[in-house]
């Protein structure tokens, strides 16, 4: 399966141009741009691990994009994602979110059911890669890898 | 005014001259203001007709009361304080009306309205009365919470960013059965809706009972999730006969795990402001639906305009309001349109007679309401639908992913791969609006349900005149 959160997933995969032109766009609008890594896809996962602070004065789409690429060197079996943030008065929240790399291969979610009473059921969602530890998850051999 | 001793002589008197029209008067920063656009009877002098309707929305009766003499009643008295003649439209007037904010309970839009648009609008000296636009003063803004969540919150509790969120009403809007139901449900979002929504007359009829649909359609929406790995949400109507109806729906609703519930505008301004309460209250979405709102909102020269109720909707509270389209199938004159946006939206609306907006209005630190856009609509106009409404919104195509002819879940990937073109494009620099139909065309290459959704709609507009305009139409100036 392919997990489509993010602004740009059901397009294809973006290139590093093509990404560096979002960056570009993030930029000019004032936004500052971060770079997040997870092997933990739930869709309420918010906490991404940073790839360092919020790039906050760059000038241009250039040093997003080296960072992107870093991230990716060192992780390249996790989902990456670049966050564009609006720091304005009213905003303050997150204005862009795309995956710029994702694991080759996505097993997906398991859908878990407690049925109660009253044909009342309660729902939890678990990535089938996230029952092997933290580190261990989408790779072909199960070893570690990454910073 | 009249003055002294005759002002208070038992009978009748003009309104005007009973202190309800005073041109000298100027608005407080802490004044209601309201701008009515009032039809006087043949004989009827604009400014009586104004006064009057300042008198009526406060302290007014027809005739003289020596009671007034126990208050302060200049204080209470609205004041119709200028009356200007509409261009072009013959016997209409506009009416500037003041109200002290005292005149109002603290966060109750019913009483604002009931004081308001209460007992006017039947007068005889008038032939027609419409509250085109009202300044709520900023004091009293902060007497009411707002949106239960907000645009903002929404965005992050969703995990939805950077892009119009899409929808689906369920269709047929009647007469399904809740498990056929939540097969619409769940292909629509498994294909890559956002949300699907019950229509505003779904609410618990014999062939489809409440707790029957919330229990399928939970099933759809959690599987959904599961497909695509994406939070997904369906508006479940809690609209009732009674409070108790709703609240016991509500948190069934809450219970299953729905992240947002919906009620329609017929069941009144109090019922929703407890809503809004309940869904505060309970970490739940509230989406309206503005179920009949077209009675009184869509004559130019009698009624509430819609942006007025756009206005009161974001203080009573609500995530999500139907606010129009401009190329759909329902009523929406662009720049009116764009004036309803920006009042749900903005934290400072600005004065733009060419939107319809009279009065500047301050919203303080007041979360928006996401506009909805429904009726109508379909992927051929993406680019039309994000040029003239934006990223803050849910576009919603509910015969635009039904009707599809691959499918459901088809349709709703057409929709979501035209949405991420679009912002895609839009985003890379590209006139998206004027190169539209390339940009479409470009990403249907590698969608083949977004090339049948062309093929299918293309060519389908709505183009019809609208009978709200504004009276102001913008010059050029370039």
């Amino acid at each position: 399966m392919r997990i489509t959160q993010g602004t740009f997933s059901y397009l294809p995969d973006l290139t590093d141009d093509e990404i560096a032109a979002q960056i570009q766009y993030a930029v000019d609008q004032g936004w500052s741009i971060a770079v997040e890594f997870t092997d933990n896809p739930h869709p309420r996962n918010f906490l991404w691990d940073m790839w360092g602070l919020p790039m906050f004065d760059i000038a241009d789409a250039a040093a997003g994009l080296h960072e992107v690429r870093a991230c990716r060197e060192s992780y390249p079996e996790y989902y990456i994602r670049v966050n564009a943030y609006d720091a304005s008065l009213g905003r303050q929240t997150t204005a862009l979110s795309f995956i710029v790399n994702r694991p080759a291969h996505e097993p997906g979610f398991r859908l878990d059911r407690q049925e109660g009473s009253d044909r009342q059921i309660r729902y939890s969602l678990h990535a089938y890669a996230a029952q092997r530890p933290s580190g261990e998850r989408y790779t072909s051999n199960g070893t570690s890898h990454g910073a | 005014m009249t003055a002294g001793q005759e002002r208070w002589n038992a009978g009748v008197i003009p309104y005007a001259q009973m202190g309800y029209w005073e041109p000298d008067y100027v608005p407080k920063d802490t004044d209601v203001l309201t701008a009515f656009r009032i039809s006087p009877q043949p004989g009827v002098p604009p400014e009586e007709a104004g006064a009057a309707v300042a008198g009526e929305s406060s302290t007014a009766t027809w005739t003289v009361v020596w009671t007034d003499r126990l208050t302060a009643h200049e204080h209470y008295q609205a004041k119709c304080y200028r009356v200007d003649p509409v261009p072009g439209r013959e016997g209409e007037y506009i009416a500037y009306i003041a109200y002290d904010i005292d005149l109002f309970e603290e966060g109750s839009i019913a009483n604002l309205t009931s004081s308001i648009i209460g007992n006017v609008f039947g007068f005889k000296a008038l032939k027609a009365l419409r509250l085109e636009d009202m300044r709520i003063p900023l004091a009293y803004v902060k007497t009411f919470q707002g949106p239960p969540h907000g645009i903002v919150m929404e965005r992050e509790y969703l995990n939805k960013y950077g892009r119009p969120l899409l929808g689906a009403t369920t269709k047929p809007k009647l007469g399904l059965s809740a498990r056929n139901y939540g097969r619409v449900v769940y292909e629509a979002l498994r294909g890559g809706l956002d949300f699907t929504k019950d229509d505003e007359n779904i609410n618990s009829q014999p062939f489809m009972r409440w707790r029957d649909r919330y229990l399928f359609t939970m099933e759809a929406v959690n599987r959904a999730a599961e497909q695509t790995g994406e939070i997904k949400g369906h508006y479940l109507n809690v609209t009732a006969a009674t409070m108790e109806d709703m609240y016991e729906r509500a948190e069934f609703a809450k219970e299953l795990g729905s992240v947002i519930v919906m009620a329609d505008l017929t069941v009144g301004y109090t019922a929703l402001q407890s809503m809004s309460r309940w869904a505060r209250n309970n970490g739940v979405l509230l989406h309206l639906h503005r179920a009949g709102h077209g009675t009184y909102t869509r004559q130019k020269n009698h009624g509430v305009s819609f942006r007025v109720i756009a206005k009161w909707c974001r203080l009573i509270g609500v995530d999500h309001i139907h606010a129009g389209t401009v190329v759909g199938k329902l009523e929406g004159d662009p720049s009116m349109v764009r004036g309803y946006y920006d009042t749900l939206r903005l934290a400072t609306v600005p004065l733009d007679m060419g939107q319809g907006i009279y009065f500047e209005q301050e919203w303080g630190s007041m979360p928006g309401t996401m506009p909805v856009a429904s009726g109508g609509i379909h992927a051929g106009q993406m680019h039309q639908l994000l040029g003239y409404l934006g990223e803050d919104v849910v576009l919603q195509f509910g015969g635009g992913t039904i009707g599809h002819p691959m499918g459901v879940a088809a349709g709703a990937t057409a929709n979501r791969v035209a949405v991420e073109a679009m912002i895609k494009a839009r985003n890379e620099g590209r006139d998206f609006v004027a190169e539209g139909d390339s940009i479409l065309a470009e990403a249907a290459k590698g969608c083949q349900p977004l090339q049948t959704a062309l093929d299918t709609w293309g060519d389908i507009t709505f183009n019809y005149e609208s009978t709200d305009t504004p009276d102001v139409v913008a010059t050029p100036t370039a």
